[in-house]
């Protein structure tokens, strides 16, 4: 009986060997927004990859060309949604360099804006790292951090009555004074987060399937990362220990006292995803460093420069500056001609950058290596199609 | 802000030695400290800066339309990543009627995405780019936004522009 029964046993020369295109997203749950990778793909393997990037053009550029100086500050917010109070400083320090020396940024608005940007950070990291185990398949940790960000989302509810997109910053200052009971709020905040951090460090770091997952995987090596231009965590991870706060120190970063976490290749290889995920831990611990010592040292007075009039006439000139922001750099190149709109305003975005790369380290990979390549990176598109 | 770093002003004179008459205008005690070239000297320009003078980043690539008859600018960025405080930019003016820069693509690979970017939204073509095509506007987007004169058109595959 057995010996009629038809074969099961596949004959190699009857599967089909050809390569296939494979095109992910641009709705899709681990592309972490509106981003098209065409993938070709041998069986798993990723053969070569191409993103599609586009899909959230809004031309902000344009926009900031049609509307008021400060109402350009509002446009900011949606690029890189998740850290809107490093856009909101960027843009606003790129008009701020074009009145030069004069115009001087009260002591108290430079240490809310530094209070912000780090809590902010904090934010982001925990959404990238809460998204990022959730594309591996660990959805515990994403509940956890999404539970504490809240609790910074509800601060900056407090400060500024948004909790995303802030508008908070302004060019000369910040837009309102935050009181003693916020400032205790950040501190119990501060005294109640340090522990957490070590909690969920232990929770994915050392998972064993997070880190087969991730180590050794998407191996970014340093020049090529230069050459993509890439920066931030992902620039870090590979072991650069480049941060504006401290080469560049802008705004009062040279008061406080942080370190800047690198990639070691402690569990892989130097540069994989595992090391990228790894720095946006070690930074949420920097930046909680800085919060609590800029909670300590904040002085009272104004919160914005009397040199800057309700309608902002930016003096004639070009100006380029650039933020360390939660993704990498982000760059602000503005034109004014000493009129209430600017002619030009150009968004160097980090993650445009970051994204950029993505062919280069994965080509090789697995199928499903891709999605940790794309998470580790942490993108958001907002930013990478402005 | 207003002061001279020393490093960009000996960066700025390692590239006049290098290059003398063919840099044609130079500032560097302005906000913005910047050297201007001509298109055919970028790309020897481009390779100097990264091999002689460690520029191993382009930061940024910005297209600006300048209006009145004066014609496209491109502004790169370039900066150092060990040397950390070091950087410059270098502006570039092309005609409006043949916006030409020789791509450097090859000198920076970053160059790939941001000369794209300059193509689609300011309309500056690089030469010798492996594919020039439109990076965040749609394929078939007519026009280049961010030139002065552009005007947005009624429709788009027939959904209507309500942008007042």
């Amino acid at each position: 009986m057995s010996s009629e029964s038809p074969t099961t046993v596949v004959n190699a020369g009857d599967l089909r060997t050809e390569e296939m295109l494979l095109n992910m997203g641009p709705q899709h749950p681990a592309t972490h927004g509106v981003l098209r990778v065409m993938v070709r793909t041998d069986g798993e393997l990723v053969l070569d990859c191409e993103p599609h990037v586009g899909y959230l053009h809004r031309c902000f550029e344009k926009h900031c060309e049609s509307v008021t100086t400060l109402q350009s500050v509002l446009y900011t917010d949606r690029l890189d949604y998740l850290t809107a109070m490093g856009n909101n400083w960027g843009f606003c320090m790129a008009v701020e360099k074009l009145y030069g020396d004069e115009l001087v940024i009260p002591e108290r608005a430079q240490y809310i804006r530094v209070i912000c940007q780090e809590l902010n950070r904090i934010a982001s990291h925990l959404l990238a790292i809460g998204t990022y185990g959730m594309d591996i398949g660990a959805i515990t940790p994403f509940l956890y951090c999404f539970r504490e960000r809240e609790k910074i989302l509800t601060i900056f509810e407090h400060i500024c009555g948004q909790r995303l997109n802030y508008n908070y910053i302004r060019p000369g200052g910040v837009a309102y004074d935050i009181d003693e009971g916020m400032l205790r709020l950040i501190s119990e905040f501060c005294a109640y987060f340090g522990p957490k951090v070590d909690e969920y460090d232990d929770l994915l770091s050392t998972n064993d399937i997070f880190v087969q997952r991730t180590a050794h995987v998407g191996v970014l090596p340093v020049k090529t990362a230069i050459d993509f231009g890439c920066t931030g965590p992902v620039l870090r991870g590979s072991g650069v220990p480049r941060d504006l706060r401290k080469d560049q120190p802008y705004g009062i970063y040279d008061r406080f006292e942080f370190d800047v976490p690198v990639g070691s290749g402690e569990r892989g290889t130097l540069g994989d995803c595992f090391d990228r995920y790894m720095v946006r831990v070690r930074e949420m611990r920097e930046s909680l460093r800085i919060v609590q010592q800029a909670v300590k040292g904040i002085p009272a007075g104004e919160i914005r420069s009397s040199k800057i009039k309700a309608k902002i006439r930016p003096p004639k000139g070009e100006a380029y500056t650039r933020i360390e922001n939660s993704r990498g750099e982000l760059g602000f190149y503005v034109v004014s001609e000493g009129k209430e709109v600017l002619y030009r305003v150009k968004c160097r975005a980090p993650s445009f950058h970051n994204i950029s790369v993505l062919p280069e380290i994965s080509r090789g990979a697995m199928v499903a290596d891709l999605i940790a390549i794309i998470g580790s990176m942490d993108i958001v598109l907002g930013e990478v199609d402005r | 802000m207003a002061q001279v770093n020393p490093a960009v002003t000996a960066l700025a004179a390692a590239v006049d030695k290098a290059f003398g008459a063919k840099i044609t205008e130079r500032d560097l005690n302005g906000i913005e400290p910047f050297l201007r070239c001509e298109p055919a000297t970028w790309p020897e320009l481009a390779r100097f800066l990264k091999d002689r003078c460690g520029m191993d980043m382009l930061a940024c690539l910005s297209g600006i339309d300048r209006g009145k008859g004066q014609g496209l600018e491109a502004v790169y960025n370039v900066e150092s990543c060990a040397a950390q405080r070091t950087g410059i930019s270098i502006r570039i003016r092309v005609p409006l009627d043949n916006p030409v820069i020789p791509s450097v693509e090859s000198v920076w690979r970053t160059a790939d995405w941001h000369e794209r970017e300059c193509w689609d939204l300011v309309g500056i073509r690089f030469e010798g780019h492996h594919n020039l095509v439109r990076i965040l506007c749609a394929e078939d987007w007519e026009g280049h936004p961010l030139r002065k004169d552009y005007k947005s058109p009624d429709r788009y595959h027939g959904i209507k522009n309500n942008v007042v």
